[in-house]
């Protein structure tokens, strides 16, 4: 049950603080995302610049870069992702711990870019994994990758902890490993999971 | 800067029946180039190396050469038989006839070499294969240049040249399951165009397609990619 927020600076006047345990949570969880330590091209450099001393991701919490995928929250998909790429992306994907995030970064990683016509590059890894922020851009500037950042922030902070819209962590029928796509004679296969991505209708 | 002809000339006199051929450029640098007969390539190679000092092989690349259906126009004067006012007649005419012959297609490596010694360079060597199907190889130039060995793999991934003699011939940068090679002008690549919001000019040819391609075998369901 949530407080409301005037009851709630009344409370703390009186030095009584009051919180629900999914406040808390979110707090908790949107205030330490730790990102993958993983680059795929020339995005991976404008990243790197944004963790450095004059954009300092640090502030946001996200600073922390591990290079296992078992101690990150956050996988930013930093450049093209091609075709011998992607099973690799994928199986990474499915090594992190719930809960976790996508960041596609970049006009290659959320549909291939510049690349879209060639044959090994990937239309988008939203093909086979989950993207919760897409930023345009080739390549999105430092301050593109924090306001995806701060997005992130804020969809963490507006998850429930129950009821039917609780994040994938919380749902215990919720799909947790995601297949990981085989190279094939001419492409992948399969070129999509459906079950992350169906083809957009197109309005005009 | 020796000439191509001086080049040439000294091949020849160094390895007997090289069969060095001069590919003339026609354009304003007229960098012409050397075509090896791949069976004496690596003779002249080695020599192109110590005798001419070309230590340097800065780059390889393929070119594919597709058969080629040349039609020409040849005059022929043949023997007819015509009625003028009811009496035949044997009369010769000349008629233009389109005769048509196919070029067979070839694959090509591209070799540029410099001399780092002499400050010269480059000297463009060129191999072509026998066709484009069952007799394409060549033979490595890697023992004699180890530049050469990433690129000479990287042609053998995207034209499929064979090179034997290769230390290490594996695909580069496609996987190794891959069957295809992308860079020749008959690669059909898969048919992914199912979503194409800004298409235009043949990926809305290909998009088009794809979606006849779709529609076709279940006319009555709503077809995911509608209203592109």
């Amino acid at each position: 049950m949530a407080v409301e927020e005037g009851l709630k600076i009344e409370l703390g006047k009186q030095g009584v603080f009051v919180t629900t345990i999914e406040e808390l949570y979110n707090w908790g969880r949107r205030s330490s995302i730790w990102p993958m330590q993983f680059g795929l091209a020339c995005c991976a450099i404008e990243m790197i610049a944004t963790t450095m001393a004059r954009y300092d991701l640090a502030r946001f919490g996200g600073e922390v870069f591990r290079p296992s995928p078992r101690q990150a929250d956050l996988m930013i998909i930093s450049g093209t992702v091609t075709k011998k790429m992607a099973p690799q992306v994928v199986r990474l994907y499915n090594q992190m711990a719930e809960p976790r995030y996508v960041i596609a970064m970049g006009a290659c990683a959320i549909s291939g870019g510049p690349f879209k016509q060639g044959y090994n590059v990937l239309k988008g890894i939203d093909r086979y994994i989950p993207v919760d922020v897409h930023i345009p851009g080739c390549p999105p500037r430092p301050e593109a990758l924090i306001q995806a950042f701060m997005t992130l922030q804020k969809k963490i902070d507006g998850q429930h902890l129950t009821g039917p819209e609780r994040p994938r962590h919380l749902d215990a029928e919720a799909q947790g490993e995601f297949p990981v796509p085989v190279q094939g004679e001419h492409d992948l296969e399969p070129t999509s999971n459906p079950g992350v991505w169906t083809v957009p209708v197109v309005i005009r | 800067m020796k000439t191509v002809e001086e080049i040439k000339a000294a091949i020849e006199a160094a390895v007997p029946g090289a069969g060095v051929e001069i590919v003339p450029n026609p354009s304003v640098s007229g960098q012409h180039s050397l075509r090896l007969e791949p069976s004496h390539a690596v003779a002249v190679a080695t020599f192109l190396r110590d005798g001419l000092a070309f230590d340097y092989l800065s780059n390889a690349t393929g070119v594919d050469w597709p058969d080629k259906e040349i039609a020409e126009k040849v005059k022929v004067t043949r023997t007819v038989t015509k009625t003028v006012d009811g009496v035949e007649q044997a009369a010769e005419e000349t008629i233009e006839e389109i005769r048509k012959r196919v070029e067979p297609g070839c694959l090509e490596a591209v070799y540029h070499l410099y001399s780092v010694a002499l400050k010269e360079g480059p000297l463009t060597v060129r191999m072509r294969t026998a066709n484009r199907t069952d007799q394409v190889e060549l033979p490595s130039l890697t023992p004699i240049w180890r530049s050469a060995e990433f690129q000479e793999r990287e042609i053998f991934d995207l034209f499929g040249i064979v090179f034997t003699g290769h230390p290490d011939l594996r695909r580069l940068l496609m996987w190794d399951e891959f069957k295809d090679h992308p860079m020749r002008r008959d690669y059909v690549e898969p048919d992914d165009f199912e979503y194409e919001p800004t298409a235009h000019d043949q990926v809305l040819a290909r998009a088009a397609a794809h979606r006849a391609a779709q529609a076709a075998p279940d006319s009555g369901q709503e077809g995911t990619g509608a209203g592109q």
